[in-house]
C-alpha cells in the first residue's frame, strides 16, 4: 500500500502556517469596531470590596464602560450554573457576584476602552477599597485542618488501601520513611490568555483559548442565558496549555459580558502576572513509608498526601494511588487529604498527581535500594509485577521491562557504580538515577465527521482541540489511511463548537478517543464507496463481492485481479453522487474496561553533573523509554515526549510559585522570576518507544504520550543527585542552596 | 514630530490628560504603513494591533520570553520593549517577511522538518531570533547556539529540535 501513513513520522499538517505566522491563535482574530478589556485584580487575598471608584477612568475619552460587582446585573444566582466539564465539587468562583475577595488578583472590574493602551490606562486609575480579613495561604501551617478529599471531580478514583502496612512496616528488616514538599506550579503556556466575543444579530462568536470549545459553549451558555446553539466557540490553534484550558478562565468571562452589554466587539486578556490568578498545580506534603525483605521484596507502602485546595472547590488528583499498582506489594496503605485555603481552586497540569505523587515514590524506592545495598534498577525489576493488585485485573499490556532493558542498554546503565560520590568530572560530582512511570490509557466518546467530494478532497472534522501535541497531522494520517487516499487530499479540522462533540483534549486521551472515532467515520465512507462500486452498473466491479475490494492512493481494486481498477472520483461520478457525508461516534468498550487495567508505561534515566562547591545541577543526559502502545506518528510523539522530559527537569530543579503569604500572593508571577528551562539548560534527550502491541486497549492500539513522558523525570533526577552528592533533597525544585545545605546538615550530623 | 493636544506636563496629580497623537512611518517587510500613534504604543501592539500582523507574538509583555521577537534593521530586538515610534522609518521585518517570495527561508523549512516546534507560539520569535544571531555572528558552536538562543523561551520544551534545525541551516549558510 502507499497511502500506508499511521506509524509514519509525517511532518506536522500545520507546520507551514505556524513557521510563516499564519496560524492564527485567539488574540490573533482581526474584527471591524473591535475594543479592548483589561482586568484590574484584587490587592488583597481576603476580604470585601467596601467601594470601587471607576470616576476617572470614566472619564477618560475612549473608555466605554467600567464593569464592577456593582453594575453587573442578571447574572445567574444559582452556583451550578458556573460549573464545566472539568469542575471539581464545590461553587465554581462567579467573577463579579458580589462583594467578596477569595483570592488574591480576584478580577474585581473590567475596563472597556477604544484601544488596549487606553484601557490599560485607565484600569490604573479605578480606586478599590477593601475591608481586609485575615487570610490563611500556607499548606503546611493547615495540615492539622486537613479532611478525606471528596469525590466528583472528572478523572479522580478515591486511594484504597490492602493488607496491614503498619505491621509489615513493623517487623521489616529494612526499611525507610520521608517526607516530599512540592512547591505550587503554574502552567504558564507561551500564549496568553485572550477572549475574543462578538455578539450579531442575536448570535455570540468566540475566539478563545481553550483545551474544549463544546466546555466553554457550555458554560457561556449557561451563566449568560444563552441557547447553546447561539454560542459558537473558535479555537484553531493554542499556543500551549498543558491543562490550563481546561476550565473556562476569568477573561472568557469578561469577553462575552461586555460584548452582550455594549453590543460591540471585545477583546480580553490576561497579562502573564494575570494567569497567576487561576488554577494551577496544588503545593503537597507528602509521606512515604517503605519497607522490605532482606532478599528486596517490597513488604510495605504507606503513602499519604496532603494538598491545598480553594475555599470554594475541592480540587482533587490522583497523587497516591499510583503507589499501589506500580510495583507487586501485599500491604498497602493510602490517604489523600485536603487543605482549603484562601487562594484560587488548582487544576490539572499536565500529568496531575502522577508527577507529584510518582516523584515521593521513586525517590523513596531509591532510597530503599540503597538501604538495602541493591542496585536501584534491579530492586524494581525484582518487585516487577503484571497485575493492577488494586482491582485485581491484568493490564492490556505492559512492556515496562523492555523500557528498563532498551533504556538501560542505551543509558550504559550496567557501567554504573552504586556507591554515592563515587563518579567524577572535573569539579562537578557525576550521579545516575532511574524512575519508573506509569499513566492511564483513557478513551472517551467522541464523534468525528467525513466529508469527501467528488474532487476527491477529504475534510474530516470533531470539535477537539490541538495544544501543539499533533492532533491536526495524526488524524489527517488515520484517515488518509483508513480511506486509503493520499494525505495531500486529506484536511483535518478542529476547535469549532460548529464540528461534531468531542471530549476535553487532556489526559493524554485524544489520540484514542478522536482517533477512534475519525477511523470509524473513515471506514463508513469507505464502505459507502464500495458499495457504489458494485452497485453501479458502469463500475468495472459491478456485482462484486465489496469485501474484496480494497482502496489505495485513491484507486479501488481487487488484489487479486489487477486488470480492473477505478478512482474514487470517478466511481462517486459513475454513481451520480457529488460527495459522501457521514458522522460517528466512538466510545470506550465497557467490558474491556471491567476485565483489565490500561496504563501506559516509561523508565526514565537520569544523569546530573553537581558543582560540588556551589550545588549547581546541571541534567547532562536524559533517556526516556517508552511503552505507549501504537506510536501514530514517532515524530510528533517523540516531541511529545522530549517536553514532557523537559517539563521534568523544569520540575526536578526550576518551578516554583513562591507564595508570599503576609499577602497571599503568588509573588514571583512572571517569566523571569518564575524559572522554566531555557535553552541553555536542556542537554542530550533520547527517546525511545519500546514495541507494544495492544489489541484490547481501543481500536487503535494507542495510549497517548502526552503525560508519560514527565512522570518519572523528577524522581530519575533527584535519585542522580543522590548519587551524585549522597545528598537527598526530597523537596523540589532542587536548588543549590537546597543541596547545600542539606550537604552541611547531613556533615553536622555525622560529627554529632 | 507635530503634536495635537498638549500632553501631560503639569503638577495636577489628577490631570488625566492623555498623550498626543503622532505620525510614525513604520516600514514592515518592505512596506510602509502610515500610523496615527499614541507614544505609549509598543512596537509589539502597533504591529499587531494596528498594523494587523499577527504573526509577532505577545507572550509576557516583559521582554523575559522573546516571542515577541522582531529584526530591526537585521538585528533582533524584543518588540515589546520598543516604543513604536522609536522605529520611525527604521527597517523592520517579521515572521511574515522572511520568505522570499514563494520561497520560505531555509530555516522555517528546517523547522517543519526537525519538528522544532510543538504549539507553535514562540516559533515566530525563535526564528527571527536565530536569524538575527545568524546575523550576529558570533555563534560558532552547538553550545554557542544555546547559549544565545536562550532568550527565546520553548515552553513545550522543543529546544533539541530547534537546535537541531539551526544547526542545520547554519552549517548549510556557511558553505554557500
Amino acid at each position: 500500500m502507499t497511502t500506508k501513513y499511521i506509524g509514519k513520522p509525517a511532518s506536522r499538517v500545520d507546520g507551514l502556517e505556524k513557521v510563516t505566522g499564519k496560524a492564527r491563535y485567539s488574540a490573533d482574530f482581526k474584527v471591524e469596531g473591535l475594543t479592548y478589556g483589561f482586568i484590574v485584580s484584587s490587592s488583597i487575598a481576603k476580604g470585601k470590596i467596601t467601594g470601587i471608584d471607576s470616576s476617572r477612568a470614566l472619564a477618560l475619552d475612549g473608555v466605554l464602560q467600567v464593569f464592577t460587582h456593582e453594575n453587573v446585573r442578571n447574572l445567574p444566582w444559582f452556583k451550578l450554573r458556573y460549573t464545566d466539564l472539568d469542575a471539581p465539587s464545590g461553587t465554581p468562583f462567579r467573577p463579579f457576584y458580589d462583594n467578596t475577595i477569595r483570592f488574591s488578583m480576584q478580577p474585581v472590574a473590567l475596563v472597556i476602552a477604544e484601544t488596549f493602551e487606553l484601557a490599560r490606562y485607565a484600569s490604573s486609575l479605578i480606586k478599590v477599597d477593601y475591608e481586609e480579613e485575615t487570610h490563611t495561604s500556607s499548606l503546611y501551617q493547615n495540615i492539622s485542618k486537613s479532611f478525606k478529599a471528596p469525590k466528583g471531580k472528572i478523572g479522580y478514583v478515591p486511594p484504597k488501601s490492602r493488607g496491614n502496612a503498619d505491621a509489615a512496616y513493623e517487623d521489616a528488616a529494612f526499611k525507610i520513611q520521608a517526607e516530599y514538599k512540592h512547591s505550587a506550579e503554574h502552567h504558564n503556556p507561551m500564549e496568553l490568555f485572550s477572549t475574543t466575543a462578538i455578539w450579531d444579530n442575536e448570535k455570540l462568536t468566540v475566539y478563545d483559548k481553550t483545551q474544549g470549545v463544546s466546555n466553554c459553549q457550555f458554560y457561556i451558555g449557561n451563566v449568560f442565558g444563552l441557547a447553546y446553539k447561539d454560542v459558537r466557540i473558535i479555537s484553531p490553534y493554542v499556543g500551549g496549555a498543558f491543562g490550563s484550558g481546561l476550565r473556562p478562565q476569568h477573561q472568557l468571562f469578561m469577553a462575552v459580558l461586555a460584548a452582550l452589554e455594549l453590543k460591540r466587539p471585545v477583546k480580553v486578556g490576561l497579562t502573564r502576572q494575570q494567569m497567576f490568578s487561576f488554577g494551577h498545580r496544588p503545593a503537597t506534603l507528602q509521606k512515604l513509608a517503605l519497607s522490605a525483605s532482606p532478599e528486596g521484596t517490597l513488604e510495605s507502602v504507606r503513602h499519604e498526601a496532603y494538598s491545598e485546595t480553594s475555599q470554594f472547590e475541592n480540587y482533587t488528583e490522583v497523587i497516591v494511588n499510583w503507589s499501589a499498582t506500580m510495583y507487586a506489594c501485599e500491604n498497602v496503605e493510602l490517604k489523600y487529604e485536603l487543605v482549603k485555603l484562601d487562594t484560587f481552586t488548582p487544576l490539572d497540569m499536565r500529568a496531575p498527581g502522577a508527577v507529584t505523587g510518582v516523584h515521593a515514590m521513586e525517590s523513596a524506592m531509591d532510597e530503599l535500594a540503597y538501604t538495602l545495598k541493591m542496585d536501584p534498577l534491579i530492586f524494581r525489576l525484582k518487585n516487577y509485577t503484571d497485575e493492577d493488585q488494586v482491582n485485581e485485573k491484568p493490564f492490556s499490556s505492559k512492556e515496562l521491562v523492555a523500557c528498563y532493558r532498551e533504556g538501560a542498554e542505551k543509558f550504559g546503565w550496567a557501567a554504573r557504580n552504586v556507591e554515592p560520590r563515587s563518579m567524577r568530572d572535573g569539579k562537578n560530582l557525576v550521579g545516575w538515577g532511574v524512575a519508573t512511570a506509569a499513566w492511564d490509557a483513557n478513551q472517551m466518546p467522541s464523534r468525528a465527521k467525513a466529508l469527501l467530494s467528488i474532487d476527491g478532497k477529504l475534510v474530516v472534522s470533531s470539535g477537539t482541540s490541538d495544544i501543539g501535541t499533533g492532533t491536526y497531522t495524526i488524524m489527517t494520517q488515520i484517515a488518509a489511511e483508513i480511506l486509503g487516499i493520499a494525505i495531500e487530499n486529506v484536511t483535518f479540522k478542529l476547535g469549532d463548537t460548529n464540528l461534531p462533540l468531542a471530549p476535553l483534549e487532556g489526559g493524554s486521551w485524544t489520540a484514542a478517543s478522536v482517533g477512534s472515532a475519525v477511523k470509524t467515520v473513515c471506514e463508513d465512507v469507505r464502505k459507502i464507496l464500495l458499495k457504489h462500486a458494485v452497485k453501479t452498473k458502469a463500475s468495472p466491479f459491478y456485482n462484486y463481492d465489496p469485501n474484496k475490494l480494497q482502496i489505495d492512493s485513491g484507486e479501488i481494486f481487487d488484489p487479486n485481479d489487477s486488470s480492473k481498477g477505478i478512482s474514487v472520483t470517478e466511481i462517486m461520478r459513475l454513481a451520480g453522487v457529488n460527495s459522501i457525508e457521514e458522522t460517528s461516534t466512538s466510545g470506550p468498550n465497557p467490558l474491556v474496561g471491567r476485565k483489565y487495567t490500561m496504563n501506559s508505561h516509561a523508565a526514565v534515566f537520569a544523569e546530573v553533573k553537581v558543582d560540588e562547591d556551589l550545588g549547581t545541577v546541571d541534567v547532562t543526559r536524559v533517556v526516556c523509554a517508552v511503552a505507549a502502545g501504537k506510536i501514530l506518528n514517532p515524530k510528533t510523539a517523540r516531541s511529545q515526549i522530549l517536553g514532557g522530559v523537559v517539563w521534568g527537569i523544569s520540575k526536578a530543579l526550576e518551578e516554583e510559585s513562591k507564595l508570599d503569604h503576609q499577602y497571599g500572593r503568588f509573588m514571583n508571577h512572571n517569566l523571569s522570576e518564575y524559572h522554566v528551562p531555557v535553552n541553555k539548560d536542556i542537554n542530550d534527550i533520547e527517546v525511545i518507544f519500546v514495541e507494544e502491541k495492544d489489541d484490547i486497549v481501543n481500536p487503535l492500539g494507542v495510549k497517548g504520550v502526552g503525560e508519560i513522558g514527565i512522570i518519572g523525570v523528577a524522581g530519575a533526577i533527584a535519585n542522580a543527585v543522590f548519587h551524585a552528592t549522597g545528598v537527598r533533597v526530597r523537596n523540589l525544585p532542587i536548588t543549590m542552596d537546597k543541596v547545600l545545605q542539606i550537604a552541611e546538615d547531613d556533615r553536622n550530623q555525622v560529627a554529632v | 514630530m507635530k503634536q495635537e493636544t498638549s500632553t501631560l506636563e503639569t503638577d495636577d496629580p489628577f490631570s488625566d490628560t492623555l498623550p498626543a497623537y503622532t505620525l510614525v512611518n513604520l516600514r514592515i517587510n518592505g512596506q510602509t504603513h502610515k500610523l496615527r500613534l499614541q507614544p505609549w504604543v509598543s512596537l509589539l501592539d502597533a504591529i499587531r494591533e494596528y498594523v494587523g500582523l499577527t504573526g509577532t507574538k505577545k507572550g509576557c509583555d516583559h521582554g523575559q520570553c522573546g516571542a515577541c521577537t522582531v529584526l530591526v534593521d537585521g538585528k533582533r530586538i524584543n518588540s515589546c520593549l520598543t516604543l513604536a515610534i522609536m522605529k520611525d522609518g527604521a527597517e523592520i521585518t517579521t515572521i511574515e517577511g522572511l520568505a522570499d517570495g514563494e520561497a520560505n527561508h531555509p530555516l522555517q523549512d528546517a523547522f517543519i522538518e526537525h519538528d522544532a516546534f510543538q504549539c507553535g507560539y514562540c516559533t515566530p520569535g525563535q526564528i527571527c531570533s536565530a536569524i538575527g544571531m545568524f546575523n550576529e555572528g558570533r555563534a560558532h558552536t552547538l553550545e554557542d547556539v544555546k547559549e544565545f538562543m536562550s532568550g527565546n523561551i520553548c515552553r513545550c520544551g522543543a529546544y533539541t529540535n530547534i537546535n537541531a534545525a539551526i544547526m542545520e541551516v547554519k552549517s548549510k549558510l556557511e558553505n554557500e
